[in-house]
């Protein structure tokens, strides 16, 4: 079997398809996994989305725990004999791919843009070097652990007439020392720059907090309304929320236009922009390294360029 | 408080050029260095002790050059250093079982802590595959931690969601770039380091026939073709220029 899970919806659609192709290169069945107590709606949805079996793991657990949901994946992958196994790569996600990989004393590769089989092999592809790299990797034993970022696949379309079965377990959770005391929505707002058509970013190079509205003033006026950053403004000095942060630990994002404002192009950065539409950096140091990732450049100080540019763009789009 | 601290030695990434032929990176000749979250690690193990006492060990997995990066971790506050000489081939299953066996042999311990993920890889796999291998429990992003007597409570960063986690000792904590400012040694610290132990450990003392299960076959270059149009020119003109250029781009709409 190939097995897919992720506690993401939309991600778990987007392996079911990848996981599709992959069995029928095997010859093998699809079988996707919830966790939770009412699962049948959502198993009939990744049903409809491709999976051959979805398997239902009922539980009293609320929230994700590593330990306990790593039990489950032992148990489930030895009753569905399941020999490749897709995870999404969220953080719940490739901490626990990593930790049942440990477990079963299997081959792991996390953050994978590219799978296929070769000689009933599975190989995949990451980034390595913060994204100055893809290693190309070949698993040499079973089972197979991968996990997969957002957005690397696209999702089957549904078919409602797709026809599976839906397999209920109930397995003892084996109990971890650790447990989880309090939660916190991270006040996330309505940002989604990983959705953003067009996205401003800013860098170190701002000086005070209230200086990012020149970036929200641009954005808007560009109308994407999209605010951006590099690590150390939602990292260090923590002025705009993590879900801002543009990096290689922060947000990958595709947008059609990507412009950094006083933003000096490390590495962990660009991994995380890299794969925009077009991109315009703007910073008042000629050698700074984001001119090097970018389509366009201003060498100028950020805070005569912006306001200009701001206007610029409000008179060409009048 | 016996806290074992696992270290990197990585390429420093921020070094790599790339071929301008084959787009592939130049590795030889890239200075190395301790994957810099690691050093967060050890910061977080340094203020532990000062706060319980205790013995901090560091262990690292590679080659036998990276015994100059652990004098390092020897001079910030590290008590002992132990080097597992990696065998030619390797991969995470080995690497971490490795680490596993070398603990194992310490025997006692009470906290181990890792960086969230190395510089290089960025694959985070190493501290929550040992948390399996050596079944305890696993607290991984942690942003702030706070050790007492008989638990660790941590506040961990998890995207959409805040978690707070505590756990009994022994527990395996990853921590991330936030959660401190890794001190520098002073010269005091570092002439003071060279009396600390160092032990080298073979993998085939501490394990046998432990084979890779995954291999890289290739690693290839990214090709970025970037237009690298830079502006340099008096301001109103360079904004002009660009808005120009979107337009034709059509992303300026």
């Amino acid at each position: 079997m190939v097995l897919v899970y992720s506690d993401d919806k939309k991600l778990t659609f987007e392996l079911l398809n990848k996981g599709k192709e992959l069995t029928k290169e095997l010859g093998k069945k699809l079988v996707a996994v919830a966790i939770g107590k009412d699962a049948d709606a959502v198993a009939k949805e990744y049903i409809a989305h491709g999976a051959d079996n979805v398997f239902i793991i009922e539980t009293e657990m609320e929230h994700f725990k590593a330990e306990e949901y790593a039990g489950f994946f032992v148990k489930t992958i030895k009753e569905t004999n399941s020999e490749t196994i897709l995870i999404g790569s969220n953080k719940n996600g490739k901490e626990l791919a990593s930790r049942l990989a440990g477990i079963l004393n299997a081959g792991c590769i996390i953050d994978c843009i590219n799978l296929h089989v070769k000689n009933k092999k599975l190989m995949v592809e990451r980034i390595v070097y913060s994204g100055n790299a893809i290693a190309q990797e070949q698993f040499n034993s079973k089972p197979e652990i991968v996990t997969i970022p957002p957005k690397v696949f696209n999702p089957l379309p549904a078919d409602p007439h797709h026809k599976g079965d839906i397999i209920k377990k109930k397995f003892d959770a084996e109990k971890s020392s650790s447990k989880i005391i309090k939660i916190q929505e991270m006040n996330a707002g309505d940002v989604n720059v990983e959705e953003a058509e067009i996205i401003v970013s800013c860098g170190r190079g701002f000086k005070n907090k209230d200086d990012i509205k020149l970036v929200s003033e641009l954005a808007d006026a560009l109308k994407g309304k999209t605010v951006g950053c590099s690590r150390p403004i939602a990292a260090d000095l923590k002025w705009l929320s993590e879900d801002h942060w543009i990096g290689l630990s922060g947000h990958k994002v595709k947008p059609k236009l990507y412009i950094a404002a006083g933003i000096s192009g490390q590495i962990q950065h660009i991994a995380g922009m890299r794969d925009s539409g077009i991109i315009v950096a703007i910073n008042k140091d000629p050698e700074a390294l984001i001119f090097k990732s970018a389509d366009y450049g201003i060498v100028g100080d950020l805070y005569e360029v912006l306001p200009k540019l701001t206007y610029a763009v409000k008179e060409k789009l009048k | 408080m016996n806290i074992i601290v696992c270290a990197k030695q990585v390429v420093d990434v921020s070094e790599i050029k790339i071929d301008s032929n084959t787009k592939k990176p130049i590795l030889q000749g890239i200075p190395q260095k301790i994957s810099d979250i690691d050093k967060n690690a050890l910061e977080e193990a340094i203020k532990i002790k000062e706060k319980h006492g205790g013995k901090i060990t560091v262990i690292t997995a590679g080659p036998s050059n990276a015994k100059e990066r652990i004098k390092e971790l020897l001079a910030m506050g590290a008590d002992e250093g132990i080097l597992i000489t990696l065998p030619e081939k390797s991969d995470y299953h080995v690497t971490s079982n490795l680490l596993a066996c070398a603990i194992k042999k310490i025997g006692k311990y009470d906290i181990i802590l890792c960086g969230e993920a190395s510089i290089d890889m960025f694959s985070g796999q190493i501290g929550p595959r040992l948390a399996g291998i050596l079944n305890i429990p696993q607290i991984t992003y942690a942003q702030k931690i706070n050790a007492e007597k008989e638990k660790i409570t941590a506040d961990r960063n998890m995207g959409e969601l805040a978690i707070t986690t505590e756990s009994t000792y022994p527990v395996l904590v990853t921590v991330t770039k936030e959660i401190n400012e890794p001190r520098l040694p002073s010269l005091m610290q570092i002439l003071g380091a060279a009396s600390k132990p160092i032990n080298e450990w073979s993998a085939d003392s501490l394990v046998s026939a432990l084979t890779p299960l995954v291999e890289t076959i290739e690693l290839k270059g990214v090709p970025m073709t970037r237009k690298n149009i830079i502006f340099k020119d008096d301001i109103d003109q360079s904004v002009g220029k660009l808005v120009e250029s979107l337009t034709k781009e059509g992303v300026l709409r």
